[in-house]
């Protein structure tokens, strides 16, 4: 069921087709507890949850925007603010603490030049610090989109980014 | 000849997925295993030959790859060299498997294999030949307990489900595997997904339950899609569904991806976030057992509990009984990491000795290091020192350190690692995962880890210990859930047992283990610096200058102190002061 309130809804961020989200608010339409799942599937599509955004989920889903935004900011996965086009989680678990995950957030702070959550000024990076991966064996590790790469060094880490600039540039 | 490569997500990150694609290029019979929990070696690769001979090679890279598709096609042999070692054997037949008994040998997204291993025997068996009762007396004489944290009996919470009185009941698997520093769960879902789906379905015949609900971490994409895929199969098989296996007995089961929050690895909090909201824990009772999800009677277990399920009804609770010790049965898997020389995931008796399992299983401490301590329980647990290396793993006599099982992540810990900023990373950690409930949780933790951090930049004062220790007290009494209760635990074992390294840091601002930056400094040895300008070059933010054969300074308002010039120098010339 189209939506009209659609074409009175003004997002800031022009990218945001909430048109996108139809069909996600068609599959939760009246299931109690849906909250999260809708709100993970909206940072599938837009990369984060502005508060315009927020407040049409809410409208849309008769969730008052008190309980969204308790929501969204509650759990770690939520973002509020827009990210670069390559996010990297760096795993801070106890196990990467110990074999140097420091090193590699300093590494990476240094190469792409900004603060953690923030784009670099190419737009391809933002870092986040994440609780742990799991992958405890390859310490210290991060992950790249659906990649993991372990046993780094401060070389081995500033190399990967390098990698993966190159291959921007050249598409 | 049939290829098997170890692809769990940390076997991927290795590299595992680049080999695999080389042996699909080539046109061997290539199949996915989960992770055999031998990290250190992977790529892990298996050929079994056509009498069911299997043979590992490790650390498989693109040339030894190439040459084992050479061997499997009869062209040559010259893969021997990454033939896996008989002490790498040894250290797997050591052990006892369980939980983990067919990771790493089946394909996880094949169910064939896993019916074909007796997969799915055990609840047949459960719902055509046992009553409910018979399947949790059965547990009940397994001794099975949690092996998420708390170690609480199963069949006691299986038995307050089943005697809940409620048309609906929900069965409810708990893979938010928050604690840093363990992956059993994720390994047993990567490698073994139909495992847990055969204990979920025993679990939920036990207690009476038709629907169950697998909350699994978002930071898991693999787990989550080969869970998927499971289900998927199983319900094709008619195995998940209506009247399962013509007992009248129906149950399905859907994943939930969490949010990423430590605090919903609690009850309570768990079914909060399954309902949409802050995962934010309640207060006990009414138990999930009475009012759990949607304020029906609800049944919590975590992952390598259920795994431990199709076992003990296969073979019997007295033949899982017999292992592990009085008051601790079975087995357990630890997630060993740090400073290790082998780190991976290992399944044991309980009852085997710390030092049995860092220095017998786990190989010793990396790079020839002396051991100092393990953190056993995460970030709710502690830090227990060499000198109770000979501590049984129990539940009982964990506890009585100061440390608790937890779920099994053992970070090991060498002569560099400093106790007090570990102190400091877990109650940062705690801090930030508190939910912000209970007022001493919330701002306790807040004034732990100020402390903690002034100690570690050097500003540390007299009186710091001791406030320390109380504040730990308020906020273990003060706190609703096992997070706030627990959290000071590391810093009181850190100062029951490395009282020194606090005192250190407070009185005479050193840090032994060199890892506190503001409380040491580098600089180069005159005598012993040959001028090989190698630091130099290597230094990440250009502190050291000297020419080629001439002594080399470092300029200590630019150094940020990461250590790499004390690393890479041949000749021992860079000392911290």
């Amino acid at each position: 069921m189209e939506c009209n309130c659609i074409k009175e809804w003004k997002f800031a961020d022009p990218k945001i087709d909430a048109g996108l989200l139809e069909p996600t608010f068609e599959k939760y339409v009246g299931v109690e507890g849906s909250l999260i799942a809708v709100l993970q599937k909206a940072q599938d599509l837009y990369g984060y949850l502005p508060v315009d955004l927020l407040a049409y989920i809410s409208h849309r889903t008769g969730i008052k925007p008190s309980k969204v935004i308790g929501v969204v900011t509650f759990y770690t996965q939520f973002r509020m603010n827009p990210i670069g086009k390559h996010l990297i989680l760096i795993c801070q678990g106890t196990a990467c603490h110990v074999n140097g995950s420091a090193d590699v957030e300093a590494a990476i702070r240094g190469h792409i030049g900004v603060n953690e959550g923030e784009i670099s000024e190419d737009g391809l990076f933002t870092y986040n610090n994440v609780a742990c991966l799991g992958c405890c064996s390859l310490a210290p590790a991060i992950m790249i989109g659906d990649k993991v790469y372990g046993n780094l060094t401060r070389e081995k880490t500033v190399s990967i980014l390098e990698e993966i600039k190159n291959k921007e540039a050249s598409e | 000849m049939k290829v098997f490569v170890g692809r769990g997500s940390c076997g991927n990150a290795a590299g595992a997925s680049e080999i695999f694609s080389m042996f699909e290029d080539s046109g061997c019979d290539v199949r996915t295993v989960g992770c055999v929990g031998m990290c250190y070696l992977e790529p892990i690769v298996d050929v079994q030959d056509g009498d069911g001979e299997r043979r590992t090679f490790v650390k498989v890279d693109e040339k030894v790859a190439s040459e084992i598709i050479k061997m499997v096609k009869g062209e040559a042999n010259n893969a021997d060299a990454n033939s896996i070692s008989k002490e790498d054997i040894d250290i797997l037949k050591a052990q006892k498997r369980i939980a983990l008994l067919n990771c790493g040998v089946i394909n996880p997204d094949d169910i064939e294999e896993y019916i074909a291993q007796e997969g799915y025997s055990a609840v047949k068996k459960a719902v055509t030949e046992m009553t409910p009762e018979q399947v949790i007396a059965e547990i009940k004489v397994s001794g099975l307990a949690g092996r998420g944290g708390a170690g609480f009996p199963t069949w006691f919470k299986w038995n307050a489900a089943r005697n809940s009185q409620n048309a609906k009941k929900y069965m409810i698997c708990n893979a938010d595997e928050g604690d840093p520093g363990a992956f059993m769960d994720r390994a047993i879902i990567e490698g073994d997904p139909h495992v847990l789906i055969e204990g979920m379905m025993i679990g939920a015949y036990a207690i009476g339950s038709d629907e169950g609900i697998v909350y699994v971490r978002a930071e898991y994409p693999l787990a989550i899609i080969r869970l998927e895929h499971a289900l998927n199969q199983a319900r094709e098989k008619g195995i998940l569904g209506n009247n399962i296996f013509g007992s009248g007995f129906s149950f399905d089961i859907r994943i939930k991806a969490g949010a990423g929050a430590f605090v919903c690895g609690e009850e309570t909090a768990l079914i909060a976030s399954l309902e949409g909201e802050r995962g934010m824990p309640r207060l006990k009772p009414p138990f999930p057992a009475q009012k759990g999800y949607w304020g029906k009677p609800s049944n919590i277990n975590n992952v390598e509990t259920f795994a431990n399920v199709p076992w003990i009804i296969k073979n019997g609770g007295t033949a899982y009984s017999v292992l592990g010790t009085e008051n601790s049965k079975g087995t357990k898997v630890f997630a060993l990491t740090g400073k290790i020389a082998k780190g991976g995931l290992v399944e044991v008796p309980m009852g085997i000795s710390i030092n049995d399992i860092i220095f017998n299983v786990g190989g010793g401490i990396k790079d020839g290091k002396e051991f100092k301590a393990v953190q056993m329980g995460g970030p709710s647990g502690g830090c227990i020192p060499k000198n109770l290396g000979d501590t049984q793993v129990d539940y009982a006599s964990l506890a009585a350190t100061g440390a608790i099982m937890g779920s099994g992540g053992m970070v090991v810990m060498d002569e560099t690692t400093c106790m007090v900023d570990m102190a400091r990373f877990f109650l940062d950690f705690t801090r930030k995962e508190s939910c912000g409930k209970c007022t001493h949780c919330r701002i306790g933790t807040d004034r732990m880890l100020k402390i903690l951090e002034r100690i570690c930049d050097g500003n540390g004062l007299k009186g710091d210990i001791e406030t320390l220790e109380e504040l730990s007290v308020h906020i273990s009494d003060g706190a609703l859930c096992a997070l706030g209760q627990t959290a000071a635990n590391p810093v009181l074992t850190t100062i029951r047992y490395f009282r020194n390294e606090y005192e250190d840091h407070i009185t005479n601002k050193k840090c032994t283990a060199v890892q506190c930056k503001p409380l040491i400094n580098f600089s180069i040895d005159e005598v012993k610096c040959t001028g090989c300008t190698i630091c130099a070059r290597k230094c990440p933010v250009g502190a050291i200058t000297g020419e080629l054969k001439k002594v080399h300074t470092i300029d200590t308002d630019k150094c940020d102190k990461c250590g790499v010039c004390k690393n890479i120098c041949k000749f021992d010339a860079v000392e911290v002061l």
